[in-house]
């Protein structure tokens, strides 16, 4: 198999979807290419289990095709599709041993008993489960019984993709960061596409190569997590990606320049004044706004401890602007003023941003 | 026992649960034992008798014959409500507009007062003018509950399946709906299918639910007065007398209130023994 193709899909869970709000996803068309490590990130209800049980095949799409390589997989079953998944909460055989379980998938497709053996051993070894095998599955803890899940999928030789629905909901915190390690450790043993899908920015960034990032049934934008962190495409992933979340703050276009509350904005991209009526904003990452000894005079509201930094809560008029300051940096004392960096500093219109490329 | 006080005021609080207890199953308990051990003729007047019914019951062959009965029957509905019941909960739907209508339909026999469930058996499967025997009889078949013991015994248990095979279907019902969708999901991945589905994923899930219907199937099937009690009245002959129809008929029939009594304690006995069996059987299981 060569990476996975989805074709125009549209799914909606009603008979009849009439208005937009119907389709949980709105069309959606994607290239992913053989072996690499995805995540799916987005808020609830956004649609990323639907994309993904598509992919699976528990779900048939509305519309659209999806292909494994040159097949078109669209009405294949998911037992036919050379795919694992893992639920959100662990499914375990509560009446079969660690052993069994493990060999589950194996005996239904009626692999010989030695090689089902030999299988589920080193497959238990790459798990550490293997002083576990002969115990009750229902026995296990949280994180143990996941592992079983992953495992199931790990042991049939057929799987080319391996999807996780925000495996690590159940799992104790400290337990997140190990086993969280372990999946990126396997991609690279295992060498199969793995299709993350979470809530969780750090799980999402920490974990894949690219993240998809989906909103309200449509894909954002798709990146690598440093493209999501720099240039956001669209507002809603400056809000969700970064703690705090950009700044959005709505301005005005005067002679290709951004101007917020009458102080012009230096940006590198020259925005033309043909928008038309669009909502335009200008986004800034707390990160990349610095206190100066001239720009936009600002007076600061609230002062909040993260640790290594603070972040600073400003406002100039009614607009709230936040910004981070290192934590042994001295903040200005009476007049403040700020600054952006130019090279940080998009400009968006309805949402959208505006580069040299999409214009 | 030290660093704990000792508040004599907690009995205050229980006081009113003694008493509930007290007056519904202690005191008519009580008195069942003391008729047990006596004899009486009326008037109040009584004569210590000792273990005598107790002997008497435990080697007489009528008690014999309706506690093989009795565990004959009850075996009996077990083997077909469980399966059933089971097979009827996978049928139904879990979702849809059909839901209301199936389990209000299920319901619906429960919901007859069980002296009407024996009426309408009753005349339902009377050969001359009842629909069953009649339809029974225009097949060829000579059928005639109230004559022929092995027709008497089909009829109590056809009735029984149709009036207790839904309580098996409502808590099997209550299992299979909770059970998470990833369960499915996963099977269907693993490549499950029918019956390995049913065997490691259903069953296992169902299990709690079902020991619990098991229980109150085996208990109320194991005490079952009213409905054969209408039906056949315990006979033709004694042929349906099972052992709360055969303990009526000492008690209230014959007036024996000394054996009677110590027969009813036997079969509270033994109730409450196959219960804890069953229970800790299928309890044990679920640890293992």
């Amino acid at each position: 198999m060569s990476g996975i193709g989805l074709k125009d899909i549209r799914h909606s869970y009603l008979r009849n979807p009439k208005s937009d709000e119907d389709w949980a996803l709105k069309h959606i068309s994607l290239d992913w290419s053989d072996g690499g490590a995805y995540a799916l990130l987005g808020p609830s209800g956004c649609g990323k289990t639907t994309l993904l049980n598509i992919i699976s095949g528990l779900i048939a799409p509305s519309e659209g095709r999806v292909w494994f390589g040159d097949q078109d997989v669209t009405e294949i079953p998911p037992d036919q599709r050379n795919i694992a998944q893992v639920f959100q909460f662990p499914v375990v055989y509560d009446t079969m041993t660690v052993y069994e379980n493990l060999a589950f998938p194996l005996r239904n497709r009626g692999v010989p008993k030695g090689d089902i053996e030999a299988r589920v051993r080193e497959i238990a070894a790459m798990l550490d489960l293997t002083d576990m095998l002969s115990r009750r599955a229902s026995g296990l803890t949280a994180d143990g019984k996941q592992k079983i899940s992953l495992g199931r999928g790990l042991v049939r030789s057929d799987v080319n993709v391996i999807m996780f629905d925000e495996p690590l909901t159940v799992i104790d915190p400290h337990l997140k960061w190990v086993l969280r390690s372990k999946l990126k450790e396997l991609h690279q043993q295992v060498g199969s596409t793995m299709i993350y899908v979470t809530h969780d920015q750090t799980e999402a960034l920490t974990f894949a190569d690219l993240v998809v990032v989906m909103h309200e049934g449509t894909v954002v934008q798709i990146g690598t997590p440093v493209e999501l962190f720099e240039s956001p495409k669209h507002t809603f992933v400056g809000h969700f990606i970064g703690s705090p979340g950009m700044n959005v703050l709505p301005c005005e276009i005067d002679q290709g320049a951004p101007i917020l509350a009458g102080w012009k904005i230096e940006v590198e991209t020259r925005v033309e004044q043909t928008m038309g009526g669009a909502r335009l904003e200008i986004g800034v990452r707390p990160e990349f706004v610095s206190f100066s000894s001239d720009g936009i005079p600002v007076e600061i509201v609230k002062v909040n401890d993260a640790g290594r930094y603070r972040i600073i809560d400003t406002r100039h008029g009614h607009i709230h602007i936040k910004l981070l300051v290192a934590e042994d940096d001295a903040l200005p004392s009476e007049s403040a003023y700020i600054r952006f960096d130019p090279a940080h500093t998009h400009v968006y219109a309805d949402g959208w941003i505006i580069d040299g490329n999409s214009q | 026992m030290t660093g704990k006080t000792s508040n004599q005021k907690a009995w205050l609080f229980v006081l009113p649960v003694v008493v509930l207890v007290a007056f519904n199953a202690l005191i008519p308990l009580m008195t069942v034992v003391n008729y047990s051990v006596q004899e009486t003729f009326g008037d109040n007047v009584f004569f210590w008798e000792g273990l005598r019914w107790y002997e008497e019951v435990l080697h007489s062959e009528r008690f014999h014959a309706s506690l093989l009965r009795q565990i004959t029957f009850t075996s009996i509905i077990l083997l077909i409500e469980v399966p059933l019941g089971v097979a009827i909960a996978l049928a139904m739907p879990r979702r849809g507009p059909w839901v209301p209508v199936c389990l209000v339909l299920m319901a619906l026999p429960m919901l007859i007062p069980w002296n009407v469930v024996g009426a309408m058996w009753n005349i339902f499967a009377l050969p001359e003018i009842g629909l069953l025997g009649k339809t029974i009889n225009s097949l060829g078949i000579n059928y005639n509950f109230t004559q022929q013991p092995l027709a008497a015994w089909f009829t109590t248990i056809l009735m029984d399946v149709w009036h207790w095979t839904s309580l098996v279907v409502l808590l099997a019902y209550a299992g299979l709906c909770s059970i998470p969708a990833p369960y499915y999901q996963a099977a269907k991945i693993d490549g499950a299918r029918g019956w390995a589905i049913f065997r490691y994923i259903e069953l296992p899930k169902m299990k709690r639910v079902l020991t619990i219907a098991i229980l109150l199937r085996f208990m109320d099937s194991f005490m079952i007065y009213t409905e054969p009690f209408v039906l056949t009245g315990g006979g033709p002959g004694n042929a349906t007398t099972f052992l709360s129809i055969d303990l009526v008929k000492i008690a209230l029939g014959q007036f024996d209130l000394g054996p009677a009594a110590a027969m009813s304690l036997i079969y509270f006995l033994i109730v409450l023994l196959l219960s804890w069996v069953f229970y800790t059987l299928m309890m044990r299981h679920e640890e293992r």
